[in-house]
């Protein structure tokens, strides 16, 4: 057993929880923007998807990491963009598009891959990290937090970037109105519709930006289904952060160990049944729910579409 | 001449309605209203329930549009096309429901609405609320969350909110509804320093007092038309009294050619008959969101109809719900044909013969999705001879069901249809159908016009009298006053969950009910 706490099954255990940690985060704390907003964003998983798809077709043929993240952040824009009209302007139910959105994405991306490479998957080369300093050397947590890709800070960057907008901006204020009491926020004289489209589009490009960053920086490729349900564990995080980024991060950390967890176990080949290990991180997910789930407060009018005058 | 001096008046209204009319389907809410808003005059739009006050207040705030008519601000046509528009334009109002963000702070709230990019700026605000409030005597807790303050400080903020926004008119929608006679009395005091700083205020109420102590012009709207004003000129001429009775003659003074206006028949009921349904000191606990009642007490005699008037949400459904046995009583006793029921639950209650018609058709009257034919026998679901053993008898259901269609009129596809397909009108015969049936002694309607158009209001009014008719007990809840006028013996109104008073339903009933519907003695 000495060989599951040496030194570097740890370090590999903990550069897996960020690696596995990113794309939640980012899909988290874009799912908070939406629900923040009042709008119930269950087809981020779709907009993973297509961020994955594209994001990884953007770096496999131009080269560039950056430009696929950019492809991929689009990609996730752009279906977003339908959730947009159809929840947002026209008022549709927000669980049926959403669920239909993802459903629609998996199978359009998994016949656009089978499309453009067939059955093979190839590679994207390994990913620049960028190491800081001193700061790489401690060991364990050195290579884990301090020897990632440039969008692993840019991300964390983020965290706080966003919970200054709640706290300190007119954007914010006018974001928690639109999901707390958009009567109010009409009546104040801005447009609910508005805040709460550019609040889902924001969302679309977070989580296209997650998914990308799977695909590209995490996995090295796409396959068909390969965001395998990190949308929905970002619904499970916003849900639980209570409107704060901070707890979308740590949340993801979380999470991270564990989906690392079951990498790490069969790696190192303990004698338990991989159906057991890879079950751990939506057991946490579970126990979490169970935890804190109670203690959620949503905003009042999450999942109600908004329409002037109606009583 | 006359062009001279209208256009110098015209210039003097900072709002003024020409003729604006508002359809909602099946209503007309606004029929053809005119309407003066000066600076310097609390201007009272005092109404009943359903008279189109709301409606007139969306289309000043931008939340509506009128169908015909239409709106000038400062003389010039204006269609207010948004919130935002009617704020730019300096018309800030307070609505009926808290337009405050619960989760926000009172500053966060008072700064909602500026541009998106900028970040908001408290001192500004600050200085800007210390201002204000130091000219209008109100103290505000700018860092307080929304919902901790009491309904009285919520109200405060957004009457400092339109101030803030240097609204030129403030439109106060039934502002006084939640509020203590205490925050009443601050609140138009309150008024009084607005328009002595030169602001138009529209305060729209539904109490004759605070319209006669805040206003200094009153206009009063009754089922969306405008049936009377009173200037400041002849409002100060007039005394309390004779200004309350001039309103007391406009709301509730009968219009001609009115087609619900039908002649009571003259029912005799036997004096001395033992009462059907007796009432003593009932009493229900309030809730959050809900009053309680207290001590209540009535007779109601074999053939006789009971009228309970009042405004809306006074206990009228407390009052139903304790009868029927849906909402626990916490003390008094209930007869029903001299045995004691207060203990015995809402089925036992029922088979007794106490039938309770409810104001909710589709929530708790009937099941939508269920056909017409189901929900004729939904309270004797598992009884024979519809049920047996536990088995549905088709038949024998759809023979009775087409019966009561015919009987009651019911005009249904067929009897399979779902019952939500069907239109008010005819729910509520099919829940007239249900309640009527054999062994019923004592019904209670709860607004059973509610909603329904001329015809099946008409028809649904025949059938509550045939009912009396056929000498049973009614206790009629309605807070349509034509409607009980029409049809009661006697007529009690209700307040804040207490009989104020019952009147004999004579010639100067219309008169003793207006005023103790508004907190006057008979």
């Amino acid at each position: 057993m000495t060989g599951l706490f040496s030194e570097v099954f740890l370090s590999a255990l903990l550069f897996g929880a960020v690696t596995a940690a990113i794309p939640l985060l980012l899909a988290g704390l874009g799912e908070q923007m939406s629900e923040k907003a009042g709008v119930l964003n269950i087809g981020i998983e779709g907009m993973m998807l297509a961020g994955a798809y594209l994001g990884f077709v953007g770096a496999f043929y131009s080269g560039s990491l950056w430009l696929g993240f950019l492809t991929g952040a689009a990609g996730g824009v752009a279906v977003a963009l339908v959730m947009a009209l159809l929840c947002v302007r026209i008022g549709l139910n927000q669980i049926v598009i959403g669920i239909a959105l993802t459903l629609g994405l998996e199978g359009l991306t998994a016949l656009l891959h089978h499309f453009q490479f067939s059955r093979s998957y190839p590679r994207l080369p390994a990913a620049d990290a960028t190491v800081i300093p001193l700061l790489s050397d401690i060991p364990v947590i050195g290579p884990a937090f301090f020897k990632q890709h440039l969008i692993v800070y840019l991300a964390v960057a983020l965290v706080f970037g966003m919970g200054y907008v709640y706290r300190r901006t007119q954007l914010g204020l006018n974001l928690q109105a639109a999901g707390d009491k958009p009567a109010a926020l009409d009546v104040a004289g801005i447009d609910v519709v508005r805040t709460r489209t550019i609040a889902v589009l924001t969302t679309g490009a977070l989580a296209g930006l997650g998914g990308a960053y799977l695909a590209n920086v995490g996995a090295g490729l796409f396959i068909p289904f390969i965001t395998n349900g990190a949308g929905f564990l970002g619904i499970v995080l916003a849900m639980l952060a209570r409107g704060r980024p901070i707890w979308v991060l740590f949340g993801a950390l979380l999470f991270g160990i564990c989906l690392s967890l079951t990498t790490a176990m069969q790696v190192a080949g303990i004698n338990i049944p991989t159906d057991i290990i890879q079950m751990l991180p939506f057991l946490a997910v579970m126990i979490m729910l169970v935890l804190f789930g109670r203690r959620a407060s949503l905003p009042a009018a999450l999942g109600i579409p908004y329409e002037r005058g109606a009583r | 001449m006359s062009s001279l001096s209208s256009s110098s008046v015209a210039e003097r209204d900072i709002v003024a309605l020409e003729g604006v009319t508002k359809r909602f389907p099946g209503i007309v809410a606004n029929d053809g209203i005119d309407l003066a808003i000066r600076p310097g005059e609390v201007h009272v739009l005092l109404g009943e329930n359903g008279a189109g006050k709301s409606t007139l207040i969306g289309m000043l705030s931008g939340l509506q549009q009128p169908d015909e008519g239409r709106i000038l601000v400062d003389g010039k046509p204006t269609p207010i096309t948004s919130p935002r528009h009617a704020l730019s334009l300096g018309i800030g109002t307070v609505f009926q429901h808290m337009m405050l963000v619960p989760t926000l702070t009172v500053a966060e709230n008072l700064l909602l609405g500026g541009p998106w990019w900028q970040r908001p700026r408290i001192d500004e605000l600050a200085a800007r609320v210390a201002e204000i409030t130091s000219t209008l005597g109100i103290t505000v807790k700018l860092h307080a969350k929304v919902s901790e303050l009491s309904l009285g400080e919520q109200q405060q903020v957004e009457i400092l909110r339109a101030m803030v926004r240097n609204s030129r008119l403030l439109i106060l929608d039934e502002s006084t509804s939640m509020l203590t006679p205490k925050g009443i009395d601050e609140l138009g005091a309150l008024m009084r320093r607005l328009v002595e700083q030169g602001l138009a205020i529209v305060f729209i109420t539904h109490k004759l007092k605070e319209a006669a102590a805040f206003g200094d012009r009153i206009s009063v709207l009754k089922l969306g038309r405008k049936v009377g004003e009173i200037p400041p000129e002849r409002f100060r001429a007039l005394g309390e009294q004779e200004i309350i009775s001039e309103i007391v003659e406009l709301m509730f003074g009968k219009q001609k050619d009115d087609p619900e206006a039908v002649e009571r028949p003259v029912r005799t009921v036997r004096a001395d008959a033992a009462p059907l349904l007796q009432v003593a000191d009932l009493a229900v606990a309030p809730t959050d969101n809900a009053p309680g009642l207290s001590s209540i007490s009535f007779d109601i005699r074999p053939g006789e109809i009971l009228g309970i008037a009042g405004i809306d949400g006074n206990g009228q459904k407390q009052l139903a719900e304790a009868l029927a046995g849906q909402r626990a009583a916490t003390g008094g006793s209930v007869r029903l044909d001299g045995v004691a029921i207060e203990t015995l639950s809402v089925g036992e209650r029922r088979q007794r013969g106490l039938r309770y018609l409810t104001d909710d058709r589709l929530g708790e009257g009937t099941v939508g999705t269920f056909p017409v034919s189901i929900n004729f026998f939904l309270k004797q679901v598992g009884a024979a001879p519809f049920w047996r053993n536990g088995i549905e008898q088709r038949a024998e259901i759809d023979r009775r069901a087409a019966q009561l269609v015919r009987d009651y009129d019911v005009r249904t596809p067929s009897l399979k249809t779902p019952v939500a397909r069907l239109s008010g009108g005819n729910i509520q015969k099919v829940l007239l159908a249900r309640e009527l049936a054999e062994g019923a002694k004592v019904v209670i309607f709860n607004k059973p016009t509610y909603g329904l158009d001329l015809a099946n209001t008409l028809a649904s009014r025949q059938r509550i009298r045939d009912t009396a008719a056929r000498g049973l007990a009614v206790l009629l809840i309605s807070t349509d006053l034509e409607e009980l006028l029409s049809m009661c013996d006697r007529i009690a109104v209700i307040a804040n969950g207490a009989l104020v008073g019952t009147v004999g339903n004579a010639d100067d009933a219309r008169t003793k009910v207006g005023r103790l519907m508004i907190g006057l003695a008979a």
